[in-house]
């Protein structure tokens, strides 16, 4: 039984695994090229994980790490709808989400940042799609944080975030960062990505999802792959 | 709004993502989706250990990977929202950090998953995300011994020959009961088979 390969990953959108700038890729991106599968239902499906997994406080970062007062920072609201290939909504899946303080710095115990940790922020969280593929979490807005990759390198603000989707072929890592960011055109992951796709990573800030006297709104779409070409491209 | 829906492009894990997506292996305040024990005392198959490094360009084990892993239960049946219900929960889906362990091992506690499909050896899904990978990388383990199974299988022949067995994990007898080996390389002469998924 012959059956056709399944469509890969979009290089127009996804970054090169080699991207000489961002240092720690040399020795770790894959050399070879990859390997086509042949179109099997399993690369239709994946692990589930839906609004089930998201309990109370997990969609709001400026409560779940809090012990003894609310974490410093910008409160933000970051809100927007997952898709796919199609523009069609992707209900039910699960948003993972991680990221630094208000100062830059992460709660893992590896990071040597010189910034200080909040004794009331954990910095994770999730949320779930509803049935329109809308998702909405609370955090403060992360500080930059500085790295090792050149002299003087600083990481954007930036928020990151894990999607699963229906299938294995639509999981998605990625980090949402924050229009008008000047570090933005320094990061050499954020770089690595095609420059017509990079606007896809950008949040936009928004005056209708701004919580009057709370919080600053930005919405971020996620647009998932693993469903194949768009109509309009084959 | 825009018209655009191209896809959001990946982005490097990082390297602190552990309290976010393993917090309990890391000891961190947060539950775990997903962790390395797979099967529970109910679920049906063979008790074995998945085990292995990931490795990079120097053959130097990785200390920050995230590995997940995907497959089938002992009958061959994934478990998604289409799929029948069936007694025993068993996602299939795990999660491991390499940091966690001394050797920068992961280890996976599950079952063997019986074949999927007429045609298809029994295999696990592998996903590996970690700095420096600015796409998390997919693979197969299929299991050495499951020759026969593996000789018909259409995606294992369809590997040039040289490189079949970087998805083959060696099964070992330890004092535990059954591990296989399966260590990934992300470059050099032994680079796994990634497929593009
Ligand atoms: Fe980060």
């Amino acid at each position: 039984m012959t059956s056709k390969p399944f469509p890969g990953r979009d290089w127009n959108s996804h970054p090169a695994y080699v991207s000489p700038d961002y240092r720690s890729s040399r020795l770790r991106a894959p050399s070879k090229p990859l390997q086509q599968l042949p179109d099997t239902p399993e690369l239709h499906a994946g692990p589930h994980f839906d609004g089930n997994a998201v309990r109370q406080l997990d969609n709001d970062l400026l409560k779940n790490g809090a012990h003894d007062g609310e974490p410093l920072g910008q409160r933000i609201v970051v809100t927007g709808r997952v898709l796919d290939q199609h523009g069609q909504p992707v209900p039910d899946t699960l948003i993972e989400i991680w990221q630094a303080n208000a100062a830059g710095r992460y709660i893992d115990r590896n990071d040597d940042n010189d910034a200080p940790l909040d004794p009331n922020f954990l910095g994770a969280g999730r949320a779930a799609t509803d049935a329109q593929g809308r998702y909405r979490f609370y955090t403060v807005k992360p500080g930059a944080y500085p790295w090792g990759n050149h002299h003087n390198a600083w990481r954007p603000n930036h928020i990151h975030l894990s999607v699963f989707g229906p299938s294995i072929a639509t999981r998605l890592v990625t980090q949402m960062y924050f229009a008008g960011d000047p570090l933005l055109e320094f990061d050499p992951i954020y770089l690595a990505v095609p420059a017509a796709a990079r606007h896809r990573l950008v949040a936009e800030y928004s005056p209708d999802v701004t919580e009057s006297g709370f919080a600053l709104g930005y919405i971020f779409d996620i647009v998932l792959g693993g469903a194949g070409k768009t109509p309009a491209q084959t | 709004m825009s018209t655009d829906h191209g896809q959001t492009p990946s982005q490097a894990i990082g390297p602190f993502f552990a309290h976010g997506l393993i917090p309990e292996q890391y000891g961190y305040a947060f539950t775990s989706l997903a962790g390395t024990a797979l099967a529970s005392e109910r679920t049906m198959g063979e008790r074995v250990r998945i085990q292995g490094q990931v490795l990079d360009g120097e053959a130097v084990p990785v200390a920050d990977a995230l590995v997940e892993i995907w497959q089938a239960d002992a009958e061959g049946r994934y478990m998604h929202p289409a799929a029948p219900p069936r007694n025993v929960e068993f996602t299939g889906f795990g999660r491991a950090g390499t940091g966690a362990d001394p050797h920068n091992r992961f280890l996976f506690d599950t079952i063997k998953p019986g074949a999927p499909q007429t045609g298809h050896a029994p295999h696990i899904h592998v996903f590996v995300f970690m700095p420096g990978l600015l796409n998390h990388v997919s693979t197969r383990l299929y299991f050495s011994d499951e020759t026969s199974a593996n000789e018909r299988d259409n995606v294992l022949q369809s590997i040039a020959a040289v490189r079949r067995n970087t998805l083959i994990a060696l099964r070992e007898q330890s004092d535990e009961g059954a591990v296989y080996r399966f260590d990934i390389h992300m470059q050099g002469p032994l680079e796994t088979v990634f497929f593009d998924l």
